[in-house]
């Protein structure tokens, strides 16, 4: 570097046209060292290119640090923020959620169970009805029953009354029948009497 | 002339211009150079100009290097760093457009000159150097004094230290340099190859499929090494930075 540097300060500005040819020309035996200075290391030109870097580079570091870098930053922000404020709100929705699944299972509960009183009581009041309406209707069965009861024993007692005056009217007949003589109503009356206890 | 692998090297003016007896000629390389800022520019400033919430193709491009640079001078510089997020950025961003622009054919690569790339180096230790200075004064010259080395061995480390200082705008500025460079006459020498063995008959053109292969995959290595050399620089950038903002050492 210093070496060529120092060949290009000894032969300034004047190899400059004949750079192009120069190196054309030393190109068919290939070497470097040729014609002319090694570009790259051609100081003739370091100031130009030194003043275009520092023009070209210094706005492009200016742009950057005034509009790119803070207008990406600022869309890198505000996505950050955008991203954690969505997910707080997604949290604050899962509460609300869960609350209200908390509230509808109460509820539900609660539901459940004043469903299970009303059909308790319904139950109940059934049951009690049932029992009144059984023991009524048996109480009315009995009075039938002994109605009944009363009825009978008195068409039995009739029917006594009636077979002892039957089996006297039959008696008295047979006997008349038999001897063809008519018993008194008193004899016959014991005889049957007598049967009616033997029997 | 097309076969010269130096060629594309040379530096044309384009309008002459002259302060002072001093050469400030817009050449092709300060067109590229605009050409460089023009496009990075450019695409930066119009693929984030919708401010999408939900970036686009090339919103995303720019907010990926945006967030590439930043995570990279905030793992290297810690968050006190990124107030050079800005020039880092920058650099990062110059110099890959450039090594890009350079892979066309007939432009101009301008990172493959030693004055373009040593005066980015300059910049950067210059960066370091005055920030150092204004943020620590004296206390920066501890960076040439690592911390728990035995007094003995401080005539041995700091001079050591004193020196890889030193060569690190030039190492910066070499690496890059000679990387593109490097690569582009590597390229121009193996297509070369191809149009020159390609004249020789049938013998030649079937010949000239290798170095058509090497130039193929050279290519695609010259894109890697475009990105890489942007990558390297913008990470020591954050390393040189870092002894500025912290020169105890961490």
């Amino acid at each position: 570097m210093f070496v060529t540097s120092a060949y290009a300060q000894t032969a300034p500005a004047a190899t400059d046209p004949h750079a192009a040819p120069a190196g054309e020309a030393h190109t068919e035996t290939g070497a470097a060292h040729g014609g002319g200075v090694f570009p790259p290391f051609d100081s003739t030109h370091f100031s130009s290119q030194l003043l275009w870097l520092v023009i070209t580079f210094g706005l492009f570091y200016l742009l950057m640090k005034k509009v790119i870098v803070p207008r990406v930053g600022g869309i890198l922000e505000h996505r950050h923020d955008r991203i954690a404020q969505d997910l707080d709100e997604a949290a604050r929705l899962k509460a609300e959620a869960d609350a209200a699944v908390e509230t509808y299972e109460k509820e539900l509960a609660a539901a459940r169970s004043k469903g299970h009183k009303i059909a308790e009581t319904a139950r109940e009041a059934a049951k009690t009805k049932a029992a009144a309406d059984r023991t009524a209707i048996e109480a009315e069965l009995a009075d039938k029953l002994s109605a009944a009861e009363n009825r009978i024993g008195e068409i039995k007692a009739k029917a006594f009354a009636e077979v002892s005056q039957i089996a006297e009217d039959t008696a008295s007949a047979i006997v008349d029948q038999l001897i063809g003589a008519k018993a008194s109503g008193d004899d016959i009356k014991a005889a049957v009497a007598a049967a009616k206890t033997e029997a | 002339m097309a076969n010269d692998p130096i060629h594309q090297f040379q530096i044309s003016k384009i309008v002459p211009i002259e302060i002072g007896g001093i050469d400030f000629s817009f050449t092709n390389a300060s067109l590229f150079m605009v050409a460089t800022v023009a496009c990075a520019a450019g695409f930066l400033y119009f693929s984030t100009s919708q401010r999408g919430l939900i970036p686009g193709r090339a919103q995303s491009v720019a907010e990926m290097s945006y967030e590439f640079i930043a995570g990279m001078l905030r793992e290297g510089a810690g968050s006190s760093g990124m107030k050079f997020f800005p020039l880092v950025f920058s650099l990062f961003m110059f110099v890959l457009t450039a090594n890009l622009l350079g892979m066309f054919p007939y432009f101009y690569t301008i990172t493959s000159q030693i004055i373009v790339t040593f005066a980015l180096a300059i910049l950067v230790i210059g960066t370091v150097l005055v920030y150092g200075f204004y943020k620590h004064g004296l206390h920066f010259l501890k960076l040439f004094v690592p911390s728990g080395v035995p007094f003995l061995l401080l005539f041995l480390v700091v001079p050591i230290e004193l020196i890889s200082f030193l060569s690190r705008p030039i190492s910066l500025s070499i690496r890059l340099f000679a990387n593109m460079l490097a690569g582009h006459i590597t390229l121009k020498v193996f297509a070369g190859f191809v149009a020159s063995l390609g004249t020789m008959g049938a013998l030649g053109v079937g010949g000239a499929v290798l170095p058509l292969i090497m130039t193929v995959a050279l290519t695609g290595l010259e894109f890697l090494v475009a990105f890489l050399q942007a990558y390297v620089f913008a990470v020591l950038t954050c390393m040189y930075l870092n002894d500025a903002i912290h020169p105890g050492g961490h």
